[in-house]
């Protein structure tokens, strides 16, 4: 195994480990995930309605709770200077990204797994076979999109003050691409407004080509952003 | 301001080395030359530029002008080359708190490829091994989670260790301990450059004290 991948698969282990000891997002995150889209479904108050806009719902409760999740993981590194360390110490900073990038999107796909189940309980929401594939597909190159992007500015917000604000300021037009894309692709995988499903496939490859993107530009850039 | 002149034993070698920190002179012709297994004690006052010196070593602060080798590499052009071989300890122990100790130094030992067996040597060697093996770094008081941070730099087989105030926050049994652990890590091969205004720690502790002042080393 390469060194990249094997420091790469380590700083993921120990993400989702501070996860797992901490349980910031599984005892608050995914609750508060949660009850965005009980909020939603009672601002809403309309079951037609609801299953029209029940993909934009998914999502936005996904970035929303992405902005949590992000500022949680560069949380953990400045709490007693780790990521300094680890560039002090000359660690491949596109191997910190990749790790840290996977971590997130572990807990960004369980989350939204969970965000799925709600949207089909609370907003009634129906899938065929055909459909319900294409839905995890939507999530799982969302997931990638997000979780690149998020590392990347997250890094590069970890470091200045008021990042607590900064963060969304930064980060959501970004995820804009992301935040349509998904929509549509959701859409047709839930047959809204009586699209079909074969209508999601392009946005898929719209996400993933999203994710490819700041994959690269993140494993390159990375180092320099958090040493800035 | 003494010369240093170069020795096939050197860890250290600066001659006359001038680094700039923002738009001021951070060294200003600093002269320092540390042999392998030397425990080394930067003195001054604050702003003299101990840090600065610390973090040239580290390859982190560039060298503008003069000569510079840290275990044999040129910071003048591959200072990037450096970090892996060095460990730079500053104020912070850069520990993850909701990680216990062992998880701490293995995720630290998995940066170099370290067995299951060094990890636990180094534990071992900081008197980290046992009960506190297991406790969160949240857990911890000071002086371990120094012990913690000293482990990880053994466990990342850090050739030179550049230690900037490492007494502080700690006890007086903590800094004796600490001194200890120096000791033990320099008979285990390691050399220490440290920073520090514990004059009474200077006399008992380091082989060799080296007055920095106003970016001068003499």
């Amino acid at each position: 195994m390469s060194s990249r991948l094997r420091i790469a698969r380590a700083v993921a282990r120990k993400d989702l480990a501070v996860e797992w000891s901490s349980r910031v997002v599984i005892n608050q995150v995914a609750p508060f995930a949660g009850v965005v889209m009980v909020m939603f479904a009672f601002a809403l108050d309309n079951d037609g309605i609801l299953q029209r806009v029940a993909p934009g719902l998914v999502w936005l409760a996904t970035l929303f709770s992405m902005l949590v999740v992000v500022q949680r993981a560069f949380a953990v590194e400045s709490a007693d200077g780790a990521l300094d360390s680890l560039r002090v110490a000359g660690v491949d900073p596109g191997a910190i990204f990749l790790g840290k990038s996977i971590a997130l999107m572990v807990q960004l796909f369980a989350m939204q797994l969970l965000l799925l189940g709600c949207a089909v309980v609370l907003y009634n929401v129906n899938m065929s076979g055909v459909g319900f594939l294409e839905a995890i597909v939507t999530l799982v190159a969302a997931t990638c999109g997000l979780g690149f992007v998020g590392t990347l500015y997250g890094g590069l917000a970890a470091g200045v003050r008021g990042r607590e604000t900064l963060l969304p300021l930064l980060l959501l037009p970004v995820v804009a691409p992301v935040l349509i894309g998904a929509t549509r692709s959701l859409e047709a995988a839930f047959g809204s407004a009586g699209t079909a499903t074969s209508d999601g496939w392009p946005w898929i490859g719209l996400l993933a080509v999203f994710a490819v993107l700041f994959g690269a530009v993140g494993t390159v850039a990375f180092g320099p952003l958090v040493d800035e | 301001m003494s010369e240093a002149t170069p020795t096939s034993n050197e860890v250290v070698y600066l001659d006359n080395v001038v680094a700039v920190l923002g738009e001021f002179p951070a060294l200003a012709g600093a002269h320092l030359s540390v042999s392998r297994g030397e425990i080394v004690l930067l003195q001054g006052p604050n702003g003299a530029g101990k840090t600065s010196l610390l973090r040239v070593c580290a390859g982190l602060l560039p060298v503008e002008r003069g000569t510079a080798r840290v275990l044999g590499i040129d910071l003048t052009t591959q200072r990037d080359q450096v970090r892996s071989r060095v460990g730079l300890l500053g104020h912070q122990n850069g520990l993850y708190m909701d990680l216990t100790v062992r998880q701490n130094i293995a995720f630290w030992g998995s940066m170099v490829g370290a067995t299951d067996s060094e990890i636990s040597s180094a534990m071992s060697r900081m008197n980290l091994d046992g009960r506190l093996a297991d406790v969160r770094a949240s857990k911890l008081s000071a002086g371990q989670r120094r012990r913690c941070a000293l482990a990880s730099l053994v466990v990342r087989r850090a050739e030179l260790w550049l230690l900037d105030e490492p007494h502080a926050g700690l006890d007086a049994a903590g800094r004796d301990e600490l001194d200890s652990l120096l000791r033990d890590a320099v008979k285990a091969g390691a050399t220490v450059v440290l920073a520090s205004h514990e004059l009474d720690r200077a006399t008992t502790l380091a082989s060799r004290i080296v007055h920095v002042d106003g970016g001068v080393v003499s």
